[in-house]
């Protein structure tokens, strides 16, 4: 009789829950990392668009001297912003795998294992921050080569890998939402077109918060990417410093990223239907 | 395909067990599901013995696919229940996924890994013991002929190799009972030929249960031991391929009992979305 005793144990293990979790979400992660092996034309076509900003747009506004930075140059203060914007341009259209492979029989076949659903989506979230890593490096190189005042501490150049990791991992599961709830392509990209612009310039990333107009403050202090750029900027800069202090910063990116992966949970086995 | 390398022990004696003593597989009871104001599948019950190789037949539309994706537990009934290798699969989806393989009408390997990572990523997931991970890949791969492209990225293999990756995927963890979606659509016959050679191995070695789904009655009469024709979400004749024959009349092809069973069935099934999925499916593998 095909009972429980006698379902076939001979290949598989079954590990303690939190085992099996890791596992399974490592493998997720994996698939995603060796695919971007085949691929690294990405990365290179990644980096242009940072570079005219920081070259282009930093330069110009460098001679403006209205920008109320906290007494450092302002290629300095955007350059973190930039480095915030890139990982948020490539995470965002992370979702549209999602579409692609729901459109193949992929996600079907993720959904088949019995594997833990939050790790099949925590598994893309932590590539999508592995991913980022090392386009970040790239644009600390570029800040450097730039004059950029960076700060060479080892434990600060630690948390900048946080921040970029954190980021995002959270904006890619936001963009893993985006393509649950519109399934296709087109819409997608419609949504994502809505979504990039109010996220980037509503945010500290290319001027200060104090700069804005009230509504747009309030508006702004919800976005997470201020955030981001805030601890990126305290941790990536000698001479600046934190306007929330870096750790509500981090547990702002954390408590937003878990809020995404459990609404992500909810909503990828629907994705199929 | 003389030769194949066998998938046997020492691995699968539970399965074996299990196909021996003719318990139902899969067990549907008044299985439901609408789509708003559309029934799919409308009161569905059937029983299916471990060991056979099960065709469920109909045009698009038919509700197949939704039947299939209900017993994956990838889509919820709206009503009734059915029990999979033993478990429910709305109480025990977990059970269920643990001892069925799926392969969707779409392609479902990853292209841009070779066909060894695939198998990897999949054994990961499913928790393949570490010291049999390296050599159960290569028993499958090997079962489907698959060991000298191991290491080729998926991208550039033929529409057969890939269906046979598939199915490679598929059983990795052994399953007791597969689950196949038109796993035929969009090959030439020689790929055709090729896979329903290993459908029928793993049936006739391991004890494989599949429950699979066409709309060729070619490859139902070949293939199947049990056949249900499935019209407007609900089965209308079950029976060995021989016995619809004979219910219909001397000398009736599948084709015959097929048109029988469906003959209210008008051009306006299926859709733009089904006709946009298959011609994909096709072209993707051609």
């Amino acid at each position: 009789m095909l009972s429980e005793s006698a379902a076939p144990q001979a290949v598989w293990v079954e590990e303690h829950p939190v085992f099996d979790f890791v596992r399974q979400t490592s493998a997720v992660a994996e698939a995603e990392l060796r695919k971007l092996r085949h691929d690294h034309l990405e990365l290179v076509s990644r980096m242009v668009q940072p570079v005219v900003w920081l070259v282009v747009f930093g330069r110009v506004f460098s001679r403006l001297r209205e920008v109320p930075t906290g007494g450092i140059p302002y290629l300095d203060f955007m350059a973190p912003g930039i480095l915030a914007q890139s990982v948020l341009l490539v995470a965002v259209f992370f979702g549209v795998t999602l579409i692609w492979e729901r459109d193949l029989g992929i996600l079907q076949k993720f959904l088949v294992s019995p594997a833990n659903r939050l790790a099949l989506v925590l598994g893309k979230s932590v590539s999508a921050g592995i991913r980022a890593v090392p386009q970040a490096g790239a644009i600390y190189l570029l800040a450097l080569l730039m004059g950029v005042h960076l700060w060479f501490n080892p434990v600060a150049m630690a948390a900048t890998l946080v921040f970029i990791g954190l980021g995002a991992a959270l904006f890619s599961t936001m963009s893993l939402i985006v393509a649950c709830l519109a399934k296709t392509r087109q819409r997608f990209m419609g949504v994502n077109q809505l979504l990039i612009m109010p996220l980037f310039f509503g945010s500290n990333a290319i001027y200060p918060l104090q700069m804005m107009p009230g509504w747009l403050q309030r508006i702004s202090a919800m976005n997470p990417l201020t955030y981001m750029v805030d601890g990126l900027r305290a941790v990536m800069l000698r001479e600046a410093h934190s306007v929330y202090g870096l750790g509500w910063d981090v547990l702002v990116l954390a408590v937003t990223a878990a809020v995404l992966l459990g609404l992500a949970t909810k909503l990828y086995p629907r994705v199929i239907c | 395909m003389p030769d194949t390398p066998s998938l046997r022990p020492p691995l699968c004696e539970a399965q074996a067990e299990s196909a021996q003593n003719g318990k139902a597989a899969v067990e549907v009871t008044e299985l439901s599901r609408s789509f708003g104001s559309l029934v799919a599948v409308d009161r569905l019950s059937l029983s299916l013995p471990a060991g056979q190789i099960f065709g469920l037949l109909g045009p698009n539309g038919a509700g197949k696919s939704t039947t299939i994706k209900m017993l994956t537990t990838l889509l919820p009934p709206t009503s009734g229940t059915a029990m999979v290798a033993g478990f429910d699969i709305a109480r025990r989806p977990g059970r269920v996924r643990r001892s069925i393989g799926y392969v969707p009408q779409v392609i479902s390997a990853e292209g841009s890994l070779s066909g060894y990572e695939n198998l990897l990523v999949f054994a990961k997931l499913y928790g393949i013991r570490r010291s049999l991970r390296a050599e159960r890949i290569q028993q499958v791969l090997e079962f489907m002929g698959l060991t000298d492209v191991q290491n080729v990225v998926v991208q550039k293999y033929s529409g057969g190799m890939i269906r046979r990756l598939e199915i490679a995927l598929a059983l990795v963890h052994q399953p007791p009972i597969l689950f196949l979606d038109e796993p035929t659509v969009g090959l030439d016959p020689t790929a055709r030929q090729m896979v329903w050679e290993h459908i029928q191995q793993l049936r006739n070695e391991l004890g494989t249960t599949i429950f699979m789904t066409t709309h060729q009655m070619g490859e139902a009469d070949e293939l199947c031991d049990v056949v249900a024709i499935m019209h407007e979400g609900r089965i209308r004749a079950v029976g060995t391929p021989a016995e619809l024959k004979a219910g219909v009349g001397d000398g009736a092809t599948l084709d015959d009992v097929f048109a029988f069973y469906t003959a209210d069935q008008t051009d306006d099934r299926g859709g733009y979305k089904d006709v946009v999925r298959v011609r994909r499916t096709a072209s993707r593998l051609g």
